[in-house]
């Protein structure tokens, strides 16, 4: 500004050139790119950013360059772009709206995303406080000092660099001396308090239930450079009691080309003056309609800035302000209105109008004046936007139109402006006072209050409130008169919106846009309630406000993530036996949070090989399994047997001990949840094993029964799963590897299927399951935790001998496919019974278990419901894609009725061909059938079967 | 977020607790009595009312035990927490009976 760069932007619709509008985070135009590579961030309004050495910066939403923009070809389009009108013109056909988002993507074009990680670290900080003070100007510096020194612990945070708030941009005077060392010894005695903490670059941008308020800290970026600090810290703070000390947002007149660069809030002009040393322009006609815009002409002429006016839409003079401006030299025109700004890439003259005794129309004697800057002033908004979010109710202040707060819903007090108090000595006083009485209820009193400072409280005379300008005597305005500068907004296109019949104001805001840009509307939104409602014919409060919702101010995506990136995003669990598994080679998947190899490929090998090869050596030597992550809940109890009868479908109170059994549950609306064996350990004690997903969800659920719905049950539930490791041997030969490392009888007879023993293995204790999810003889055997590699490589060295294949989940997912048997979660999804899954047999006909009722449903009898099917490609060679959709009838094209979907599918090497399993609706009577999944090259055709490939009879399972 | 009452463990943050729907909805005793339109409504039809509700959570990073809390939907202000079996607190079930 200091060097003459008035435009440092283009309009978000128009391309309109715009220039600096505000000082602070209102500030809806003068964004910028910042930063650049992985680090840099869009959309930062430049008034907020703190600047240091080598800062870079760049304009968006303009190409190729802020001063030749091709884009600005749309404000002669505009015309032709009223409200809604990507609403209007793009809304068909939808299969265009593809074309069309690309172009005005690429035509707003506000910034870039970075598309290189973020390199920084960001940091998230967890605190409780008695007192948090939000915002650090006169109010919330007096409200900190009162609750302070009451020894309540203290949260205060601004989010500027420098604590002080609108005094920095002022010349004011507290106690006879400058306000700023004010400020400057409020920070000392505070500095000095053990219970008090100090936060600037601190935006409080959500408030949150139960006084729970999220603060954005930004580091200094030197500090962050150095790697020693995040750039960013989350502060999630529980405050017993806050203090709102928000402050207040000054707010435009609207007038014809009020977006011209130049067109400049007045205090911000003041605040350039005041606080940088800037001069906003060289000329500056001031415009408003209250006293404090006189202090901005007053700040200006004493810099040598020319004021050839100061224009005032109210009648009357408002006293000694009015004699310091006149003299000063600045005319001060009394009843007249600034209506039109001229000038393309700057201001360069206003056209000033007479207004009529009532003040309702434009319509007197006419003047042009000439100048660079328009400092205008329509008054203030408290930002009421925390207090908003808290649940508090708002009121609507006519005289001053603002909305200021009413009703409290939480435990926060707000002080001064924030709460309509627009006087230094009133925000003084209010924060003094607010401060005491949070600490108060936060269980602080107060000793003597000592006297507090004074500041001069001088005569205002009343605002006029009146947003926009008045219309000339025909009542036609000319020229675009904008609402919300970021998006664009005129006030025509809000009486538009409501001439369509947007009536309410949340509409209105949708169809317009109005206060939906990164400003969130905060210098343009009660203006535009202002237009809706005059256009409607109600008042303000009758029209109400939209939402504020956080955040305040935007937050970047880095702060929200913190440390939870990368490793950290979710913790990962590996098995006792994962170093080795690493050391084969083994590709890993994720199976919940665990990490399981997926298949072991050898040099040259594929996945299809080396998963054809691990399969075949389970089913013709022996394969070993890693199966510590099946989810194993221990079960305690006299009532354990009855607690079991409730959960699973099947009976359980003839299972002997050392025997164990498959099991499927099912939620209370009949539809399968999990399924797994559970073994009877002792009179009253069971161990259940689930899915390797569903451990968690499985026991948080039988635990909201026990608790909530049989809290007469004795039985205790415990989560043992990572106590145990557990090796799973697999095939023909995989009883007599075992038989070399235990003495324990592994025969037929003395330990058949579904047997458990507690046994020694290759010297360590252990506990030998004699389950199959392969259909062949398995052993499971399960050492504490810390064996399991011990027994692992145990088993691999003595297993050399039979040709032992470790195999991973994609093999012992082929395997249990050619038995037929499911997998809960992906043969099953939520809405499959067991019938549904043919398994009738499992469920009791004899007692009540969870979800039995809901199998009696209609819903759950009717025939063609989806059901189990095994699917064979007439192409052996070809394997369905799993969740292939499946027709009865093939047509020439879609849409073809759909009856179901393939759930898994592979190609089976024990086999030499696919296998598939569906959900067909009916499709048990449809076995026999060919049906066809359609697919995008081409139509497979298959025959419906029994889901059962290989040894239907089991007589390998039971050998 | 919240700042749930646990009766066994006192005041603390929402992310340690899991939400577990309308309380006293309890499971029928014998669920064959009930007709396919009442048990829907036991399993599917929940109460959603604008006010007042008494519903359960559980200490889930906690304690890991279920109760139940009186919570206005609208304010979110929670009037208080008793365990499960318990009966709601009186102030609680005055303004639901009111309601
Ligand atoms: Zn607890």
């Amino acid at each position: 500004m200091a060097i003459g760069v008035s435009v440092v932007g283009r309009s978000f619709k128009y391309h309109r050139p715009r220039g600096v509008f505000s000082a602070g985070v209102e500030e809806p135009i003068a964004l910028i790119q910042l930063g650049s590579g992985p680090q840099t961030q869009p959309n930062m309004p430049a008034t907020a950013v703190e600047l240091s050495d080598g800062l870079v910066a760049n304009s968006v939403h303009c190409w190729p360059n802020v001063n030749r923009d091709i884009g600005a070809l749309a404000q002669w389009l505009s015309p032709f772009m009223p409200a809604g009108f990507y609403y209007k013109t793009f809304m068909w056909p939808a299969r265009r709206w593809m074309v069309y988002e690309r172009y005005i993507r690429n035509a707003a074009g506000l910034g870039t995303a970075p598309t290189e990680a973020d390199p920084d670290i960001y940091d998230k900080m967890h605190v409780h406080c008695d007192v948090l003070v939000i915002g650090g100007g006169p109010a919330g510096l007096a409200a900190a000092l009162a609750a302070g020194r009451s020894g309540a612990r203290v949260i205060v945070a601004d989010q500027q660099p420098e604590f002080g708030g609108q005094l920095l941009g002022e010349r004011l005077e507290i106690d006879g001396g400058p306000a700023m060392a004010w400020v400057a010894a409020a920070l000392d005695e505070l500095a000095g308090m053990d219970e008090v903490g100090l936060l600037p670059r601190t935006t409080a941008f959500g408030y949150y239930d139960h006084n729970f308020v999220a603060l954005l800290e930004r580091r200094p970026i030197a500090a962050a450079e150095t790697g020693r600090l995040a750039r960013e810290c989350l502060w999630k703070v529980r405050a017993k009691q806050v203090v709102l000390a928000t402050g207040a947002i000054e707010r435009p007149l609207i007038f014809a080309n009020n977006d011209r660069p130049g067109v400049m809030l007045a205090n911000a002009a003041r605040t350039y003056v005041n606080r940088y040393a800037v001069a906003p322009g060289n000329t500056v006609v001031v415009f408003t309609n209250n006293d404090d815009a006189y202090r901005t002409a007053i700040v200006l002429a004493e810099v040598g800035v020319k004021v050839p006016a100061l224009v005032d839409v109210r009648a009357f003079a408002p006293g000694a302000l009015r004699e310091q401006v006149s003299a000063h030299g600045i005319e001060v025109l009394n009843g007249w209105s600034v209506i039109n700004a001229h000038g393309g890439r700057r201001v360069r003259m206003v056209d000033v109008v007479a207004l009529d005794e009532a003040g309702a129309a434009a319509s007197g004697s006419r003047r042009s004046i000439d100048c660079d800057t328009v400092a205008v002033s329509g008054g203030w908004n408290p930002a009421v936007h925390l207090f908003s979010q808290s649940g508090g109710k708002l009121r609507f202040d006519n005289a001053r139109a603002c909305f200021v707060p009413d009703v409290s819903v939480q435990s926060e007090r707000s002080a001064g402006s924030c709460a309509g108090i627009f006087n230094l000595d009133g925000c003084l006083e209010a924060g003094f006072e607010v401060g005491a009485a949070a600490a108060a209820d936060a269980g602080f009193t107060h000793g003597a209050r000592p006297k507090r400072p004074r500041a001069e409280a001088p005569e205002e005379q009343p605002m006029r409130p009146l947003l926009w300008v008045p219309p000339p005597s025909n009542g036609k305005r000319f020229g675009k008169h904008f609402v919300d500068l970021h998006n664009d907004v005129t006030i025509a296109d809000i009486e538009l919106a409501r001439h369509e019949g947007y009536e309410s104001v949340e509409l209105t805001k949708r169809y317009t846009t109005l206060g939906m840009g990164l400003d969130q509307g905060k210098t343009g939104n009660v203006h535009g309630l202002a237009v809706l409602a005059e256009a409607r014919g109600n008042p303000i409060p009758a029209v109400g406000t939209t939402t504020f919702r956080p955040p305040y101010t935007p937050v970047s995506f880095g702060a929200l993530a913190g440390r939870d990136v990368g490793d950290l995003y979710d913790p990962s669990r590996r098995t006792p036996m994962h170093r080795w598994h690493e050391q084969a080679g083994a590709v890993f998947e994720d199976v919940g949070q665990w990490k399981r190899p997926r298949y072991y490929p050898r040099s040259g090998e594929t996945m299809g090989d080396a998963v054809d090869r691990e399969c075949l050596a389970a089913r013709h030597a022996v394969g070993i399994l890693d199966a510590s992550t099946l989810g194993k809940i221990d079960i305690q109890g006299p009532d354990a047997a009855e607690f079991l009868n409730r959960v699973y479908t099947n009976a359980w109170d003839r299972l002997p001990v050392g025997r164990c059994r498959y099991g499927l549950m099912c939620t209370d609306d009949g539809m399968v949840f999990d399924d797994g064996v559970t073994a009877r350990l002792g009179d009253a004690h069971y161990l259940m094993s689930t899915t390797s997903g569903g451990a968690g969800r499985v026991l948080s659920w039988l635990e909201e029964w026990l608790q909530t719905e049989w809290p007469t049950l004795k039985v205790y539930l415990n989560s043992v799963t990572e106590s145990w490791a557990t090796a799973s041997v697999s095939g023909p030969l995989a009883r007599a590897l075992l038989a070399g490392l235990t003495k324990t009888d592994l025969s037929a007879d003395a330990f058949p299927h579904l047997g458990v023993r507690e046994a020694v293995v290759a010297h360590l204790p252990a506990r030998i399951f004699r389950v199959s999810f392969t259909g062949e003889v398995s052993f499971e055997i399960s050492v504490p935790a810390r064996y399991g590699m011990a027994l692992w490589t145990t088993l691999m060295e003595a297993g050399q001998a039979y040709g032992i294949t470790p195999f991973g989940t994609e093999a012992m997912h082929v395997l249990r496919a050619e038995k037929g048997y499911i997998i809960t979660g992906q043969d099953t999804d939520g809405s499959v019974t067991p019938i549904d899954l043919g398994m009738d047999w499992i469920v009791s006909k004899k007692k009540d278990f969870l979800g039995r009722r809901s199998l009696n449903r209609v819903d759950a009898m009717r025939p063609d419901r989806k059901q189990l099917v095994g699917l064979l490609t007439d192409d052996p060679s070809d394997v369905l894609p799993e969740g292939a959709q499946i027709v009865g009838e093939k047509l020439p094209q879609p849409p073809m009725p759909m009856i179901g979907h393939v759930t898994s599918s592979y190609y089976s090497a024990n086999l030499g061909r696919s296998i598939a399993l569906a959900l067909i609706k009916g499709g048990r009577d449809r076995i026999g059938k060919t049906v066809f999944a359609p697919l995008v090259d081409r139509t497979v055709s298959a025959v419906i079967v029994k889901p059962g490939f290989y040894d239907p009879e089991g007589a390998r399972l039971h050998a | 977020m919240l700042l749930i009452p646990c009766p066994w463990c006192g005041l603390r943050d929402e992310v340690e607790f899991k939400y577990g729907g309308e309380a006293h909805n309890n499971r029928p005793l014998v669920p064959d009595v009930h007709d396919d339109t009442a048990w829907a409504a036991y399993l599917f039809m929940k109460k959603n009312p604008k006010g007042l509700h008494l519903e359960r959570w559980v200490h889930a990073a906690g304690c890991r035990r279920w109760f139940n809390v009186a919570r206005d939907t609208v304010s979110n202000r929670i009037d208080g927490s008793y365990k499960i079996g318990e009966k709601p607190p009186a102030i609680a079930a005055e303004t639901e009976e009111s309601a």
